[in-house]
């Protein structure tokens, strides 16, 4: 019977999706145990230099190239503490589990902190810097071309009530509690490599990638992270604790009020807070953190 | 023939696709260019570099936005999200039309990032052309579809690749995005005469080329974007621009980059044949 385009464009996504064999062919079993290459004869034709199943290899081959190439630029930190062998596998497992659901490369790495945290075994020795790293990195993506909006100024706050006020962080920032010095991490990888380029849909030969030494992993140290960009270059700025509570509380939405009198209670006793309170404002209003939700 | 109403009666002239490690020299140097080409995806972001980078571009050239996402041929609806964005761009670029690939790319949902080849069947032809009108009617400016290289030809085909383009333009009332170098590609890999390909197509709705370099295997070619032009491609291109006339061009080089210098130049060996064309109309 002859297919049409649904079930033409079903099989050959589930051919091309499909992770590769470790010597990067095509898998010889079909998802159901049939022959993968009884399955390609019956809608793709072979040519004379070609068979059915050697033509629909080309494709399953650079889907697997072009979106581990861009998961490797996107995640170099992960990469480092995992090593290319188990990073690679792990990438797989992701990609398998969580295909692609955008029409942009840029959202690859959307659902990674969540595949981490559902099967541990992928960062089974450091699930924790693991994790942190993995939140920095999708930050970083974030921050680079993520919205701003006009921001607030600190005069606008003049007259304005405390209790009411709400200041929205701008959405290309992200406040992290972190476990472990992972901004230092990530720059140290970061100079170490440079990412491949940006999308096009050319077709890639295979990425070579140059082997580099693992870097020295960081202790455990608690650090606070605002993930940020300022004269669109993405920073990574340390926050005090109190600083980190109030942005947090600001990004989920309570008052300015209620944002400070989180950190308040944190505070030590003889801490002159208000000036430090009024410091930081002022340093957040400069970078434009802020806009003002209506 | 050049200017039509599916390059918005614009006459463009030799373009480059505008890249990342060139952004330095544009910017500081400013060369002349005709024009630049886009990817659009690279730009439909909220903010940052990307932005700031193109507004300082659109401040001294001419930009049109080529896409590698809209997915016509895929079964899935269009997605909302992607053209409201895209529109975004294009209220921005000032694009005087918009290009994409004549390919599928998504289906339930997941996405392949790459264009794949259609089965060149009516029903393909009717669902994509409904695909463009729609696409069109929403981001209101011509929309060019472009010939996609390809590895691999289904049984359920009921025509030729050129027969399947011109049903899907002439259908969709559409312009043609021709890719010489894709043409030349898949003639290699599908054993077919690529001047029939050229020969075959409505001329009158072709409102831009590619010219890219590529990439030969043992057994098949595959569309790298790495190379210069190939000659293959370049009598094609002067075939090409014998039926069509002198039409906007742009040179696509996507890895491996060279300097903007060596990439510009070889965009500029295709200015030559549109000259020549014009001085020598019954030469071609």
């Amino acid at each position: 019977m002859k297919k049409n385009l649904l079930s033409i464009q079903r099989a050959f996504a589930t051919a091309i999706m499909r992770p590769l064999t470790p010597g990067e062919r095509m898998k010889a079993k079909w998802v159901n145990g049939k022959s993968t290459r009884q399955v390609a004869t019956e809608f793709i034709k072979p040519n004379n230099r070609l068979t059915s199943f050697e033509r629909l290899e080309i494709y399953n081959r650079q889907y697997w190239f072009r979106l581990l190439g861009c998961f490797y630029d996107d995640f170099p930190g992960l990469l480092a503490l995992l090593g290319e062998k188990r990073f690679h596998a792990m990438a797989v497992a992701y990609l398998t589990k969580y295909p692609s659901h955008s029409y942009t490369l840029r959202d690859l790495g959307d659902r990674l902190e969540k595949f981490l945290a559902h099967e541990p075994r992928w960062t089974a020795r450091y699930p924790g810097l693991a994790r942190d790293i993995v939140r920095l990195e999708w930050a970083h993506i974030v921050a680079f071309d993520g919205e701003s909006l006009p921001p607030l100024e600190i005069d606008d706050l003049l007259g304005s009530d405390p209790a009411t006020l709400r200041l929205t962080p701008q959405p290309c920032i992200t406040f992290l509690a972190c476990d472990y010095p992972v901004d230092d991490f990530l720059l140290r990888v970061r100079r170490r490599v440079e990412p491949s380029g940006e999308a096009s849909n050319a077709m890639n030969e295979r990425s070579k990638r140059k082997k580099a030494s693992k870097p020295r992993l960081p202790a455990p140290e608690k650090i606070w992270l605002a993930v940020h960009r300022s004269d669109n270059a993405v920073y990574y700025k340390r926050l005090e604790p109190e600083a980190y509570l109030i942005c947090s509380a600001l990004k989920k939405g309570l008052t300015l009020q209620a944002a400070c009198e989180r950190a308040l209670r944190r505070k030590k006793a003889d801490e002159p807070f208000s000036a430090k309170l009024q410091a930081w404002f002022a340093q957040w209003a400069s970078f434009g953190w802020f806009y003002r939700a209506e | 023939m050049p200017a039509n109403r599916f390059n918005n009666f614009t006459n463009y002239g030799i373009g480059i696709g505008l890249r990342v490690p060139h952004y330095g020299h544009i910017l500081s140097r400013k060369p002349t260019v005709d024009w630049f080409e886009i990817i659009s995806e690279n730009f439909m972001v909220d903010g940052g570099r990307p932005l700031k980078v193109l507004d300082s571009i659109l401040d001294q050239y001419r930009v049109v936005q080529h896409g590698v996402a809209i997915y016509f041929g895929s079964s899935d609806g269009l997605n909302r999200t992607h053209l409201a964005k895209l529109k975004r761009l294009v209220k921005r670029t000032n694009t005087p039309w918009v290009s994409d690939h004549l390919c599928w790319g998504s289906v339930d949902g997941s996405y392949s990032h790459d264009l794949l080849p259609l089965p060149y069947t009516f029903e393909a032809a009717r669902h994509v052309a409904q695909r463009i009108r729609e696409a069109r009617d929403y981001l209101e400016v011509p929309i060019l579809v472009e010939n996609v290289s390809s590895y691999a030809e289904f049984h359920a085909s009921e025509m030729t690749e050129w027969e399947f383009l011109s049903e899907v333009v002439e259908r969709a009332d559409a312009g043609i995005l021709l890719d010489v170098n894709n043409i030349y590609v898949s003639s290699q890999n599908h054993n077919f005469n690529p001047y029939d390909y050229l020969d075959h197509i409505p001329h009158g709705r072709v409102g831009q080329i590619h010219i890219a370099g590529h990439s030969k295997f043992e057994k098949y070619i595959l569309d790298t974007h790495d190379h210069p032009v190939l000659d293959p491609v370049w009598k094609m291109y002067a075939h090409a621009i014998g039926l069509i006339g002198p039409t906007a061009t742009l040179l696509e080089w996507d890895d491996r980059i060279p300097s903007f210098d060596e990439v510009h130049a070889e965009a500029l060996k295709a200015g030559r044949f549109c000259t020549d064309l014009v001085r020598q109309p019954a030469a071609v």
